[in-house]
């Protein structure tokens, strides 16, 4: 359970050394209680008090950092259940499941569309981000034949290597030492030589129960064999299920500092129809899942999921933003129409949507408003006339339009005549307040 | 360590709205849980999906979603008719786009006649909506309100500009009501504040906080839905208890991953799977957050994201 700021503060040697970097004992037991300092800034507590309150702090989903290097994957470290209170932390992870009974060719096959499957969206660059192995061939053999092409093809992606024999499971897992693959999975009956195994190979353990009860028993269990780093399963399968099970999980860490469950969640979300299987995926990505298991990922379905993924992730508190730049929208010549917006990612895509509606081939101009709407940027002195006009010389525009004339938006018509004043030779066209007047705006000039 | 299941025991309870007539009433909301927590409540009613059609042939329609309404989609009563009997259609929601000034402009008196031939020619419930024009809307909706006098369809949607006129078509007409605001939680208490001081009641409202399509602003929908649910289920806050719209199809289908085609973006894949997915995501994003009925368009979405619910109530 999470102590209080007043229990953290009994455990503290109460000398107010200020060592820590705080003026009190009794101020760094609130910033700990807070989770917004570390109990290793005090040199004088005894190694059990660490122990205790290192507990007692650590964030109530364990973050544990999957696979190494570029592609490594953070998880854990989540702290809400509503994205609203707080940013959600970790972008779930996408893997794709190669099963070990396919041909070395299909193998290779889904191999090279896991690693041809990153696309650029608002300036991230999203992809597929593991491989999940899986032994359904029960042949020790096969499962580490299929994993060496693994390890040889994709030797930088993240790898769970699924299979519940120990045996089968040493074999694949010995080819991703160093790598930090996980093991999925350990379950009730093989805990043991399954915890051996990734501490040997210092893997992170999937553990797989029978509903929750079940789950938190083994999840001690296996810490008490010595291995930290676990991802969850309950055994859900049904959508039902698995959002009953994600959200008490959840609510169980959070909430409760529960720690038997505070661990990331992978979920299998495989289904025989992929439009399906992408609902079933989407449905882990808002409620709560670290990695999902996908058994296709055509490349529609991973621009839905990723975009999903995106939006859902994003910070609340801090607006998402769009490149500066000259955008085309449709295909722009010399005479065509140059518009001009805020950064704000939501203006961005309203305003282009509108232009595309239009049909009228248009060139937007989106500056750098720090993520600002346009009346709250213009507001806070970021869309200015000087600011404005700087941008249009400075973005090369000119050299790509044989006439000079700006539309901005309705809201800063004020601005109109200062534009002007600052850009020589340039007319400046009020054009309507909301996006959804621009259609019929650009197409009774056209 | 045994594990104690930690439940939320709510307060509040969303209203069960009831539409159509005679046999074939549908009831959407009731709920006294946070989405599909069937695990600590009562959900009494799946979410509703109604299949959008419109009074004028979607021209403004991407391919994709035009093609499976082709030959059929040029004229309302037809295109309702294949809604219901070939689709299958748990509700039908009439779009009167063609009412805008900007597109044909059709009168209210058009309008009005279009809602008598559709409601003649279907028995599942009617959701009729406007163009969206606040100024357009308020005679257009008072025409089709009183065309479907006692049918106990939804009428919207209102909005702040224009709700005093359509509230009263709703109120003398006998038909549930869509207010619709603009993305803020506060907003839209406002809004439903406003109606039900007219003497509008409570429990025949719907509200719409206003959708967004995925990768264009859903997480804002998103989060103003929760809050929305959160304050009507756990701080009992009675003017957020009206179930929740999500009208997506009209936001899904403008954007460009739903119409870009693959030659011209091939790391996006196939442009039919990749429309149809992007509706059906974000129709399974809304339902998360809290919303009760759905308006949408492409047969194929509806049908994977009924299937969805099905696997979740």
């Amino acid at each position: 359970m999470a102590l209080t700021g007043v229990e953290i503060f009994k455990l503290l040697p109460k000398t107010n050394c200020k060592k820590c970097g705080f003026p009190t004992c009794l101020a760094f037991a609130m910033k700990l209680a807070q989770r917004q300092a570390s109990i290793d800034l005090c040199p004088d507590v005894s190694e059990e008090v660490k122990q205790k309150l290192g507990e007692a702090s650590a964030p109530p989903v364990r973050p544990i950092t999957f696979g190494v290097g570029d592609k490594a994957v953070k998880m854990g470290e989540e702290t809400v259940l509503f994205r609203h209170d707080k940013k959600f932390v970790n972008p779930c992870a996408f893997a794709l499941e190669i099963k070990d009974t396919l041909s070395e060719a299909d193998i290779n096959s889904k191999i090279e569309e896991v690693l041809n499957s990153e696309v650029e969206r608002v300036g991230q660059k999203l992809r597929i981000d593991a491989i999940a192995l899986t032994n359904d061939s029960n042949d020790i053999g096969k499962f580490e034949t299929s994993a060496k092409v693994v390890a040889e093809k994709a030797p930088a992606v993240p790898v769970i290597v699924c299979a519940d024999n120990p045996q089968a499971t040493e074999a694949a897992v010995k080819l991703f030492a160093d790598k930090k693959p996980v093991i999925y999975g350990a379950n009730s009956e093989n805990a043991d030589a399954m915890a051996n195994i990734a501490k040997t190979y210092k893997a992170i353990l999937g553990v797989t129960a029978n509903g929750l009860d079940e789950l938190s028993n083994l999840t001690e269990k296996i810490k008490s064999l010595g291995v930290t780093d676990m991802v969850i399963d309950s055994g859900a399968r049904k959508a039902k299920d698995m959002l009953r099970d994600n959200t008490l999980i959840r609510r169980a860490a959070v909430k409760k500092n529960f720690k038997p469950l505070g661990y990331p969640v992978i979920t299998f979300a495989q289904r025989d129809d992929s439009l399906y299987e992408a609902l079933i995926g989407a449905i882990g990505v808002a409620k709560y899942s670290s990695i999902i298991v996908l058994s296709s990922i055509e490349r529609w379905k991973n621009l839905a999921l990723f975009t999903l993924r995106q939006n859902l992730y994003t910070d609340p508190q801090v607006p998402m933003q769009v490149e500066q730049k000259i955008y085309k929208i449709g295909e722009p010549m010399s005479d065509s129409p140059l518009l001009i917006t805020t950064n704000f990612s939501l203006t961005y895509f309203i305003v282009s949507g509108e232009v595309e509606n239009s049909k009228v081939p248009s060139y937007l101009a989106v500056m750098d408003c720090e993520g600002l709407s346009v009346l709250t940027a213009w507001a806070a002195g970021k869309f200015t006339a000087a600011k404005i006009a700087q941008f249009i010389k400075e973005s090369g525009i000119e050299n790509d339009i044989n006439h000079r004339e700006l539309v901005i938006p309705g809201y800063v018509a004020i601005l109109s005549g200062s534009i002007e004043d600052k850009l020589e030779g340039w007319k400046v066209t009020v054009g309507p307040r909301e996006a959804n007047g621009i259609p019929a705006f650009l197409r009774s000039r056209a | 360590m045994a594990f104690a299941p930690p439940k939320e025991t709510y307060s509040g309870k969303v209203y069960a709205v009831t539409i159509g007539t005679g046999e074939n009433t549908i009831t959407f909301g009731e709920e006294n849980v946070l989405p599909f927590h069937t695990f600590e409540g009562i959900t009494p009613n799946r979410p509703i999906i109604a299949y959008e059609i419109q009074d004028v042939p979607p021209i403004d329609w991407p391919e994709n979603v035009q093609k499976p309404y082709e030959g059929i989609s040029n004229d309302p009563v037809s295109w309702a008719k294949f809604c219901q009997d070939n689709l299958k259609a748990n509700a039908i929601a009439l779009r009167l786009i063609g009412t805008h000034p900007d597109r044909e402009n059709r009168s209210p008196e058009d309008a009005a006649k279009t809602v008598r031939d559709v409601l003649s020619a279907i028995d599942v419930p009617l959701i009729i909506v406007g163009s969206n024009h606040a100024e357009k809307d308020a005679p257009v909706l008072v025409a089709a309100a009183e065309a479907a006098k006692d049918r106990n369809c939804i009428i919207g949607k209102a909005q702040e500009a224009n709700y005093k006129t359509i509230v009263a078509a709703a109120m003398a007409n006998n038909h549930k009501l869509i207010a619709m605001s603009e993305l803020d939680i506060n907003l839209s208490k406002q809004l439903n504040i406003l109606i039900t001081q007219m003497g509008f009641d409570r429990e025949r409202l719907i509200t719409d906080p206003m959708c967004s399509a995925l990768g264009y602003g859903l997480e804002y929908t998103y989060s103003v839905m929760e809050r929305i649910r959160l304050a009507a289920l756990t701080q009992n806050d009675v003017t957020m208890q009206p179930p929740m719209l999500g009208d997506i199809g009209m936001y899904v289908w403008k954007v460009k991953e739903t119409q870009a085609s693959e030659t011209d973006v091939p790391q996006w894949g196939s442009t039919e799977e990749r429309g149809i997915t992007w509706e059906a995501v974000t129709a399974i994003a809304l339902l998360i957050a809290g919303a009760e009925l759905l308006i949408m368009r492409h047969p194929r979405a509806i049908e994977a994201v009924e299937k969805v619910i099905e696997e979740l109530i």
